[in-house]
């Protein structure tokens, strides 16, 4: 259990850190969401004693990490950033991290085979692919058999096979008993992988659901109805005690809580014309972007520093994009959403081109 | 217990990369080479030497002048030990398996300066026996006094430099900034300071010139230093103290 307690962490005048409180508990995925820069890493370095928090608290079983006698055997910690002296061996970088915990030699050879690094154990890690590098980093985590596991965006520039692998190895973790916490600013993936969910940006807290009632709260569905005698299908609507609808910025109204097909024939009883009839879902993806643009905003008028918020301006450059993801429907991908999944596929790319190099 | 894993680790650490073996090796062979290069030499011109210089001439010192170049191989052995951890990322393995941060730069430091000081040794009894044995019937023997004094003081110095080298990577962490300031100290500056007259009272206190003291048997009559060979030894030992100070200190309180 890892108990987060008023974390904060400013750097001069950014707070990247904001007043965190959050428990992680045991025998589950939690995921650790937030866009890039939002303070997942540095809350994590906080976690493991790397970087000193500047106010607040964080435990591991009840204490501080400092205090913890081997505390390889206690949590085990994949960083974003490398970590490996590349002159090294893996076999000897993963052996002095070892003896420092008192974990037998044995230990090493297991981990090298559970991440499938046995046969390049006395190579240079300085030669690994990206890929090899992060079955070393897991390898070194996994070292001291410990309860506890933390992975700062582990599938950040893997292949595939990797990733997948990866999000195997997550579940089996936390089938095994075991607390995982995993960051990363793909909603998507934590879908797939994560029970809990912790959500962050500008350093402040978010979110701190489970998994399918952040679903259930965010992926709203709902009805897209377009008629050009709007006023008339509103008072229909309302007749036919569809109570849940709103009006869309381009002038279609959204209703929830019914089906097309009822729609339809409501419609077509009362001889009304419509232009669009569609079902739609709100994605993960855009609930969490919508949830994170706040931050975002908050963050491009205050400057990070404390202050009021203030929802309105929306002329500046970088919120622009703030303004399409409150518009944003399902299905039509706004500005905001293609611009993540272009840095998506921009890392993915630039992963396997490091491979190749290699 | 805890201390010696930790030790145990650091050894590991220390024995796995390649810095280690080269530039200690480099620290052995430029000294007795150019210690050997300058006895040959010595031995051949020493009736064309001044008579002041003949009659305080020191055998032991003469066989040591390769240690002011094989100082600087001890100097990037003792930054790189430090700052690979540094610039390599690996601080955050090792801090996060080593929290106590006092424990993992000390035991780190403990390791190599140990490491430092059996090649130091053998540096410094190897270019005594090899310089000796090339001087002829000018060479000094080890049972001589201050002899086994100096020569031991020799491998003291060499490893002192080294730990020196390591507060000093401790403090900067960068292996480029440490480098750029220590090497052009020791080899240039400090030298300047140490024999230009008007800088000598600052500069006879400086680290390298007051270590050097001990591995001097002759006092020449121009000496004007206020300490003997230990007192000078002392003075080193302080800057090395204060260095480690100041690299426990920024270790201790800046986030990795």
């Amino acid at each position: 259990m890892i108990e987060l307690e008023g974390l904060t962490k400013r750097y001069g005048a950014k707070l990247a850190v904001d007043r965190l409180t959050f428990t992680v508990r045991p025998g589950i995925v939690t995921g650790f969401l937030g866009p890039n820069g939002a303070g997942k890493s540095t809350t994590m370095r906080m976690m493991i004693g790397l970087d000193r928090p500047t106010a607040g608290d964080v435990r591991i079983d009840g204490r501080h990490y400092a205090d913890l006698r081997d505390p390889l055997t206690y949590i085990g910690a994949l960083l974003e950033a490398k970590a490996v002296h590349g002159g090294r061996s893996a076999y000897n970088h993963l052996l002095c991290l070892a003896q420092s915990n008192g974990i037998p030699r044995s230990r090493v050879h297991e981990v090298l085979e559970t991440v499938g690094l046995t046969s390049v154990a006395k190579k240079r890690a300085k030669g690994f692919s990206m890929g090899m590098g992060q079955r070393l980093g897991i390898a070194a985590a996994l070292l001291g058999d410990p309860r506890i596991l933390m992975f700062d965006e582990p599938v950040n520039g893997l292949d595939p096979e990797g990733i997948h692998w990866i999000r195997n190895l997550m579940k089996r973790l936390a089938a095994e008993g075991r607390t995982v916490f995993v960051s990363s600013h793909l909603m998507s993936e934590m879908a797939l992988t994560a029970d809990h969910l912790v959500v962050i940006g500008q350093g402040r807290l978010l979110a701190d659901t489970s998994m399918p009632e952040f679903i259930a709260q965010n992926s709203r569905s709902y009805v897209r109805l377009r008629a050009p005698e709007q006023e008339r299908l509103r008072d229909l609507l309302d007749g036919a005690g569809i109570t849940k609808v709103t009006a869309a910025k381009d002038g279609s109204l959204e209703a929830e809580g019914t089906d097309a097909a009822r729609l339809g024939e409501l419609a077509a009883e009362h001889g009304l014309v419509l232009h669009e009839l569609s079902p739609q879902q709100a994605s993960l993806e855009d609930a969490f972007m919508q949830l994170t643009a706040e931050s975002v905003e908050y963050h491009a008028h205050s400057g990070g520093a404390a202050g009021a918020v203030d929802g309105h301006v929306l002329a500046e450059p970088p919120v622009a994009g703030v303004t399409a993801a409150g518009a944003t429907t399902a299905g039509q991908p706004a500005a905001p959403a293609a611009e993540w999944g272009a840095g998506w596929r921009e890392q993915q790319s630039g992963g396997r081109k490091s491979r190749k190099g290699s | 217990m805890t201390a010696t894993r930790v030790l145990q680790s650091e050894w590991t650490k220390i024995r796995s990369v390649q810095s280690t073996i080269w530039t200690l090796a480099l620290a052995v062979v430029v000294t007795l080479a150019l210690g050997a290069l300058i006895s040959i030499v010595t031995r051949n011109t020493f009736d064309d030497m001044p008579t002041q210089d003949r009659l305080f001439f020191d055998p032991t010192f003469v066989s040591f002048a390769g240690m002011g170049l094989g100082q600087l191989a001890m100097i990037v052995f003792g930054v790189l030990v430090v700052s690979n951890e540094y610039s390599t990322g690996m601080i955050r393995s090792s801090l996060a398996a080593v929290p106590r941060r006092g424990t993992f730069l000390f035991s780190k430091i403990a390791v190599a300066a140990l490491l430092a000081l059996v090649i130091g040794m053998i540096t410094s009894f190897g270019a005594f026996f090899l310089g000796q044995a090339l001087l002829g019937e000018h060479r000094a023997s080890i049972g001589d006094q201050g002899v086994l004094r100096a020569v031991f003081g020799g491998g003291l110095y060499m490893a002192l430099i080294a730990v020196f080298s390591m507060g000093i990577a401790a403090m900067l962490r960068s292996p480029m900034l440490s480098l750029g300031i220590l090497m052009p100290f020791f080899f240039i500056i400090s030298n300047i300071l140490g024999n230009v007259d008007a800088t000598r009272k600052v500069g006879q206190y400086l680290p390298d010139q007051a270590g050097s003291k001990v591995m001097q048997v002759i006092t020449r009559p121009d000496n004007s230093a206020p300490y003997g060979p230990w007192g000078g030894l002392a003075i080193m030992a302080a800057w090395v103290v204060a260095a480690l100070i100041g690299g426990y200190l920024v270790i201790k309180n800046r986030d990795a």
